[in-house]
């Protein structure tokens, strides 16, 4: 009994310390991103189990600028946030929004991008993206994300059945199989990670979501770094600032979308 | 810890307000599933120890593909494999018996659990004291009556102790439901950890739940075995 005391006031001495310890003990050389890969063409895993995507070659652009080692660390999006608290890697690159209730727990790096949260459905579903429009049908969203946070403020409460998904794959899966009538995620995501694929072909979008009075879907999409970690997110701040002035940005952009992500007025 | 408790008591414990969540659905589906099982398992287990392969060896390929698979590939199998076969979504009721994720998880539950329960019961029936079914032949009972009287009665009786762990896992086996979106226990202790950012008290609040029910079901189960297997106690 004794020695399971010790081990128990040890793991909670153990977890105090990673709690509070120092920010970077070691020197810096690698950069450890927490990463949900079911987001294509943001970040999504390749069938060699590459992480690929424009996030990814961003984040291998940000370690090459800081000339560290770039790991990658697979991650559900809904346990993202306390992952990265407890220290399972330094930053997440994900397609997170800046949202005011993020912003409470994480600090957010300069835009990476901006996109607004969209509505798909099968073509000539008849579906618009409104409470009236919406009423009884099922809508599916990814667990943790704002697109989920907006369904659950907004059409919930009015009737319209929300269902949450562990990954973004799934809402996909079901949206195909007919289970769900409407999914709702980021716009390019949508576009490019579903709509113009072959399996997306019968699929459209419906909308896209302005009306936020109560700011659930937050401003850009940036990269999330502890609260205390300054140093770090100057860093991540300037080499994506070097990034846009050397050409890599535009690069990297080109490679995926054949129109202009980042939005210079979000800033 | 304060606010988690305070911010998620409810759909901890019965509903978000739109659908039955947390330690409520974690029951039913226990409750469902295990009911189910059980009924299955009885007369699967006769036939189990059938001497007639036709019946013996259906029920020992169901009892193999069922404990030689993982419920979690099961489930995906029932619940996303199935419903994507164009014959069930234009047949009216398999499509709305599968387009549910709640149906599709008892399914995969109920015969998951029935088929380990097959396997103690007819352990169980296997294990009879020979005796005991000689004296039954004695005095002219023969196939179901002896069946109804003497042995299924008693290999039940017997595989209480084996089937109440098989209860506690099932329990713990039910934390794979919202794989098929079903709002369990564990779901509402990951919004709550998706929403505070404290995994520690988040799923330490759910694992306490959870130790709650295995700790009442223990008791229970405990009690019967103390009243059913009195016989047994030296």
């Amino acid at each position: 009994m004794k020695k399971l005391l010790a081990a128990g006031a040890l793991a909670v001495m153990m977890l105090g310390l990673t709690g509070t310890g120092p920010a970077h003990a070691k020197a810096f050389t690698e950069l450890k991103f927490g990463v949900d890969a079911t987001y294509p063409p943001f970040e999504s895993l390749s069938p060699s189990g590459e992480f690929v995507g424009f996030d990814m070659d961003m984040g291998r652009a940000i370690c090459a600028y800081l000339k560290v080692k770039c790991v990658f660390v697979s991650q559900t999006f809904s346990g993202i946030i306390p992952a990265l608290q407890a220290r399972k890697f330094d930053a997440i690159l994900s397609s997170m929004s800046k949202t005011p209730e993020r912003e409470k727990a994480i600090s957010f790096s300069t835009q990476m991008y901006d996109e607004p949260t969209s509505l798909i459905a099968k073509k000539g579903s008849g579906i618009a993206a409104t409470v009236d429009s919406l009423k009884g049908k099922t809508v599916g969203v990814e667990a943790g994300t704002i697109q989920e946070s907006y369904a659950n403020a907004y059409w919930k409460p009015a009737g319209v059945k929300v269902v949450s998904y562990p990954g973004q794959d799934q809402v996909y899966a079901d949206l195909l199989t007919g289970r769900l009538d409407a999914s709702l995620q980021d716009s390019v995501e949508a576009d490019y990670g579903f709509l113009k694929t072959p399996k997306g072909a019968d699929y459209a979008l419906v909308a896209n979501i302005t009306d936020d009075p109560k700011d659930v879907l937050g401003s850009y999409v940036a990269i999330g770094v502890r609260k205390n970690e300054t140093a770090l997110l100057a860093k991540i701040d300037e080499a994506i600032a070097a990034l846009h002035k050397d050409g890599t940005y535009d690069k990297l952009q080109s490679k995926y979308f054949n129109f202009n992500i980042y939005q210079t007025s979000a800033n | 810890m304060i606010d988690i408790i305070q911010q998620y008591w409810r759909p901890l414990l019965y509903t978000d307000g739109y659908t039955m969540t947390g330690v409520a659905m974690t029951l039913w589906l226990l409750v469902i599933s295990c009911l189910i099982g059980f009924c299955l398992a009885v007369p699967l287990a006769v036939a189990r120890n059938a001497r007639n392969p036709f019946i013996r060896l259906p029920v020992w390929t169901y009892v193999f593909v069922f404990t030689g698979t993982p419920l979690y590939v099961q489930l995906l199998i029932i619940y996303t494999g199935i419903y994507s076969l164009s014959i069930v979504q234009h047949t009216s009721f398999l499509n709305a018996f599968f387009r549910q994720g709640i149906d599709c998880t008892l399914l995969a539950f109920a015969l998951n659990t029935g088929a380990y329960t097959t396997q103690i019961f007819a352990g169980a029936m296997r294990d009879m004291a020979f005796g005991e079914i000689e004296a039954a032949r004695a005095i002219g009972m023969s196939g179901f009556t002896l069946y109804r009287r003497i042995i299924i009665p008693s290999s039940l009786r017997r595989a209480l102790p084996l089937y109440s762990n098989e209860v506690i896992l099932m329990l713990h086996s039910t934390t794979l439901a919202f794989t098929a979106t079903v709002p369990d226990i564990l779901k509402v202790a990951n919004d709550a950890n998706s929403a505070t950012y404290e995994p520690f008290w988040s799923f330490g609040i759910a694992g306490v739940l959870y130790a709650c029910i295995s700790f009442t079901l223990i008791f229970t189960f405990r009690r019967a075995e103390h009243r059913f297997l009195a016989f047994l106690r030296r």
